[in-house]
């Protein structure tokens, strides 16, 4: 581009807000064709269960059933698809319906079809399932002793797998330390809860011998590929829509066993099949997030040079794998030495079968779990060592020279400026008046601290090769004979706001308004084969797909131009709507005009066919390294151990921003979900593996009311790995909030002598450590 | 989840409603607000045959002020409640509580009658009612009979009302000229429900004793219950800081306390004569002050 961008980077308001606002957008549950029947299931009540019969005659004889189906009827159908392989793990095959036992509460054992959703839900009430319960697995750590009960009979322990991952020599390191701190920590199990549940609508047109499937899904092209490859279909005969999508976090990167269930299903019958997730077997059967239990070892130089970093982890598989629970942890080992140069590296992981849905990726996957250890030791040892948190951090990071950075578990940092991230945000809390606050109030009996978090993660998935294939990204650009121009992205935003964004992108290159480019997204028949969004992919590589496609579109322009102007195509300006020669600017046209004559195509530029449409897979050369510095500052009631936060600074360098609006919603969201999970969110299970607290009267959510007003500033490091200079924001403030929350509420404590307390810091919990110490 | 399906019906009158429940007897259930009952019935763990509407009945809505008290319509919502004026100025506590209810939605729809009829062990209100030694006024079969506070609450989700009765009004004597109330709670994060409520209704002499109080502790057991031990201790002398925090110690002690997840037993003991502390402390600054 030669002029000044005029859209990227301005903040323009979201164009799927007023539809979102108004109830004007359409989710799976808003399509209704003709003649749809409901599909429900009757499922597991037990975490592990002999299933001794199955009687499905009253339900089949309920008013309005159509049909039931059991494991027999559907044994034909592919098991639930495992995307990501470890060597020598034991993968157990997930079936669509359980046969002989069930594994987890909410495991699918009948599903029933009927005439109206509530017909559904009272014939599946109906089914006379004879259980035999048995002991489930619940406890990690129990999980993996000797003699434990076991999750799959036939395995001889629950040990899923193993991995790990070392750089440099730990051991070294651990010896030429003078300090050597330790901890056990845990990264409770949570729940995406995106507020859109999941659904799925399977339309089967026999005369065409053509299914379409609405679902709510983040990867609607995986899809495809998946569930027509589980029901024997090819994947050309399906069309797989995923409409407006109400967040998914993680969740919804993943192909689930109703999908295929209602799709073989209205194969059968030849009428649409819906099924849309109630919140209670949203709790149970969407997979889960975090679940790491581990030792923790760190040592260091008496000057707080970090010499070795040791994780000793049992990761929570659940009793299957969904597609990705194999890969979660891997990216916690990467991010192991964050934004420190820590040259030994060690992470020894076990992966644990227990009786509960699977964990996969939520917001931020492994990398949260990293941060999180990670931030906290730091915290840790700064006590230990007796320095100020904030020096130990600067101590060890790499200076902005140093880039590109390479780290001890084997990833090359792209761009970076620690020291000038927390440099800002120390400024912008005021650093010094926030620990004088704190003495203040410590003196008239009051409890505040002040919680760091200097935090890198991993974006942009990433190089096809280093995630095991798969990570580009398509955009096709078309610029319509009126001078419109269209995007068609294999990205799947559900929330984002690429609607915008990538607009604003196609705005500038091509010098029309942003309200001139509609972006399509989300049907597997009209946009080309995509990735999809997840990884804090969507712009930054699904985002530098639109721009080489963009450019190509422009590149063909030039040449009508070029040809109508008898000039050189190198000499062609686009701007404000028109079509310009650079060296003699009264040459002129609209950009319709240029465009209608490309598809007039009365006359052709050489070697050129007409039509202004462009497509590109974008492949990117590395991962893309955001990071910052958060700051908290909280109160601790002591006596109630309430929690309250007062300030939330962050830092926040992505790269260059398309629309700082859309960058701060993600911030917002991350940090709101960040500190959910340090202060309040855990799923928790009783001794026969039936969730306690799944609903939304138990499970808390953080909610804006117990949020502060977030003082958000950024740094601008640009990327050189897309065209872009963007580092994607996904995910950011849920990596970067959680420690920074648990970090504050630790140094509040101080004086109690506390130096560690597990999430999520719920009052009791806060107080039970209180009162330990005061015992 | 989607509740088994019922009748529905909604009668204009009081006389009505009570033959309505009368034909239908146990299959019937009263609906106000629904922000219990349906829950309830979406869980499955009810399925009521018939629900008797009241919202329709006008005379079981409004707040009236008297010389010395107010009268609160069953059918009033959380959200009236908070926001009248008269209730702030007659008694503090029952706004406060009207106000730590849930979200908005639920204040705008949940009734004081429903609330007191299902009698929660977490509810808010509860507290209050015995704290201000409200009483109960309810319609039924054989006509109106009035059930004090400290009758009311017998169980969980177990009160006094009978059969087939509706609560029609709940009366509240003002504050003394020395006096005030408060209520403070700490709410569980999820629901919002109290994991420990306490209401303080206190009067003070001219000489600046402790005349009349009362503690109502809701959350914390099975039953919300006064604090009598409290009470005891601190009627009859000038308060101080410090004899209102000894004294609420015990607002807990020797209760059988609820324990979950959330908060187990001795948490809420202990919280119990904390938030006792706290809201008598603000009940007799404010009565001092008023
Ligand atoms: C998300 C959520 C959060 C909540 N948080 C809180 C909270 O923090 N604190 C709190 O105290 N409550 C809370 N509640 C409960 C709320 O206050 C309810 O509104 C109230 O408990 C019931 O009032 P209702 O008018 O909705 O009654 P309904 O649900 O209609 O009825 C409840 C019961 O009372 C009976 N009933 C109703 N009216 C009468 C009457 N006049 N006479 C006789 N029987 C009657 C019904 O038959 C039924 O058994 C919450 C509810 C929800 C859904």
């Amino acid at each position: 581009m030669a002029q000044a961008p005029k859209f990227i980077g301005a903040p323009i308001k979201r164009r799927d807000d007023p539809r979102l606002i108004q109830g004007l957008a359409h989710y799976v549950d808003d399509f209704n064709p003709p003649g749809t029947l409901h599909m429900a299931c009757a499922r597991s009540p037990y975490g592990k269960a002999n299933i001794r019969s199955v009687d499905v005659s009253k339900a089949a004889a309920a008013d309005g059933v159509v049909a039931v189906y059991t494991y027999e009827e559907t044994k034909g159908i592919g098991p639930v698809p495992v995307g990501a392989v470890l060597p020598d793990a034991k993968v157990p095959v997930q079936p669509i319906l359980a046969d002989k036992q069930v594994l987890f509460a909410g495991e699918p054992v009948v599903a029933v079809i009927a005439e109206t959703r509530y017909g559904a839900l009272d014939a599946a009430a109906l089914v006379e399932i004879d259980y035999e319960p048995l002991d489930a697995v619940v406890d990690l750590e129990a999980a993996i002793e000797p003699g434990s009960t076991k999750v799959h009979d036939d395995y001889e322990s629950n040990e899923a797998f193993k991995w790990g991952l070392a750089g440099g020599d730990v051991e070294a390191g651990m010896k030429e330390a003078d300090v050597i701190v330790k901890e056990k920590m845990t990264n409770v199990r949570v729940a995406p809860l995106a507020l859109e549940p999941r659904g799925v609508l399977a339309h089967y047109l026999p005369g065409e011998d053509k299914m379409t499937l609405w679902t709510s899904t983040q990867v609607p092209h995986k899809v495809r590929t998946l569930v027509a490859g589980q029901i024997g279909m090819p994947e050309n005969r399906m069309r797989v829509i995923a409409p407006e999508v109400g967040g998914g976090f993680g969740s919804k990167l993943n192909i689930y066993r109703e999908e295929a269930l209602a799709a073989f299903v209205t194969r059968e019958l030849g009428v649409p099949i819906k099924w849309v997730e109630s919140r209670s077997e949203n709790f149970l059967t969407t997979i889960h997030g975090r679940g790491q239990v581990g030792e923790i070892e760190m040592g260091l130089k008496r000057d707080g040079t970090i010499t070795a970093f040791r994780y000793n982890v049992l990761a929570d598989c659940g009793a299957y794998y969904q597609l990705l629970t194999l890969a979660i942890f891997t990216l916690t080992g990467l991010m192991l030495p964050g934004p420190y140069k820590i040259d030994n590296i060690e992470m020894n992981a076990t992966g644990v079968f227990t009786n509960k849905v699977a964990t996969d990726a939520y917001r931020g996957a492994g990398r949260p779990e990293a941060t999180y250890i990670l931030e906290r030791m730091m915290d840790i040892a700064a006590v230990e060592l007796g320095m100020d948190p904030v020096e130990l951090r600067r101590k060890n990071f790499p200076d902005k020279s140093e880039f590109p950075f390479g780290t001890s578990a084997g990833l090359s940092y792209d761009s970076g400026d620690y020291h000038l991230a927390l440099d800002r945000a120390l400024e912008a809390a005021d650093y010094p008046a926030m620990r004088a606050q704190q003495e203040e109030a410590r003196n008239d009996g009051r409890y505040l601290g002040i919680g760091f978090s200097t935090y890198v993660e991993i974006c942009g998935m990433g190089p096809s090769a280093a995630l095991g294939g798969q990570g580009w990204e398509s955009a096709r650009v078309r610029v319509e004979p009126t001078g419109k121009a269209t995007v068609f992205s294999g990205a799947s935003p559900h929330g984002q706001g690429q609607q915008t964004s990538f607009a604003q992108i196609v705005a500038d290159g091509l010098g029309i308004d942003a309200n001139d480019v509609t972006v399509v997204h989300g049907d597997t028949d009209v946009v080309p084969y995509g990735v999809g969004t997840f990884g804090s992919r969507g712009t930054v590589v699904g985002g530098s797909a639109v721009v080489y496609a963009r450019d190509k579109v422009r590149a063909k322009m030039a040449k009508f131009a070029a040809m109508e102007f008898e000039a050189d195509e190198n000499d062609i300006e686009f701007e404000d709507g028109r079509v310009f020669v650079r060296s003699a600017p009264e040459k002129s046209a609209g950009f319709a005009d240029i465009a209608m004559m490309a598809y007039s195509a009365i006359a052709l530029p050489e070697d050129t066919d007409p039509g202004l449409e462009e497509t590109h897979f974008f492949e990117p050369s590395n991962f893309t390294f955001p990071f910052g510095t958060h700051i908290v500052l909280v109160e601790v009631d002591p006596e109630t151990g309430d929690v309250e936060i007062l300030r939330y600074v962050a830092v926040d360098d992505v790269g260059n921003m398309i629309n700082p609006l859309l960058v701060h919603g993600q911030i917002h969201g991350g940090i709101a979900q960040g500190t959910g999970q340090a202060l309040e969110e855990e799923m928790l299970y009783g001794e026969g593996g039936q969730p306690l607290n799944a609903s939304f009267m138990h499970y808390a959510l953080p909610k804006a009311n117990r949020l502060p007003r977030f003082e958000l500033l950024h740094t601008t490091t640009p990327t050189d790995v897309n065209p872009l200079g963007a580092k994607g924001v996904g995910e950011a403030g849920t990596i970067g909030s959680t420690p920074a929350v648990v970090n504050a509420v630790i140094d509040a404590l101080s004086p109690f002598g506390i130096t560690h307390i597990d999430m999520p810091l719920r009052p009791e919990r806060v107080w039970r450590a209180i009162a330990e110490k005061r015992a | 989840m989607i509740p088994a399906s019922f009748d529905y019906v909604r009668p204009q009158s009081l006389e009505d409603a009570l033959a309505r429940l009368g034909e239908h007897g146990d299959d019937a259930r009263v609906l106000a607000g629904g922000h219990s009952l349906l829950p309830v019935m979406k869980a499955r763990l009810a399925d009521p045959g018939v629900l008797v509407d009241i919202a329709g009945i006008e005379s079981l809505s409004g707040i009236s002020e008297s010389e010395d008290g107010i009268t609160i319509g069953a059918m009033t919502t959380h959200a009236e409640i908070e926001a009248s004026a008269s209730v702030q100025g007659r008694c503090r506590s029952l706004a406060e509580a009207a106000a730590a209810i849930g979200d908005v939605q639920v204040r705008n729809r949940g009734t004081l009658g429903g609330s007191l009829a299902h009698a929660d062990p977490a509810a808010d209100y509860p507290a209050v009612i015995l704290a201000a030694n409200a009483e109960i006024t309810v319609a039924g079969a054989d006509g109106e009979r009035v059930i004090a506070a400290d009758d009311f609450f017998t169980g969980t989700y177990e009160t006094a009302l009978g059969a087939g009765e509706i609560i029609t009004s709940v009366r509240i004597r003002a504050s003394a000229a020395r006096g005030s109330s408060a209520y403070l709670k700490a709410a569980q994060q999820a629901s919002g429900f109290a994991v420990c409520g306490v209401a303080a209704r206190v009067a003070l002499d001219a000489d600046g004793a402790v005349e009349r109080i009362r503690v109502g502790v809701t959350g914390v057991a099975a039953t919300a219950y006064r604090a009598t031990s409290v009470e005891d201790a601190l009627t009859g002398a000038a308060p101080s800081a410090e004899s209102i925090r000894k004294a609420a110690a015990t607002a807990g002690e020797g209760v059988d306390a609820l324990d979950d997840f959330y908060a187990g037993a001795d948490f809420r003991r202990h919280l119990a004569g904390v938030y006792a502390a706290r809201a008598i402390g603000k009940a007799w600054i404010r009565a001092a002050g008023e």
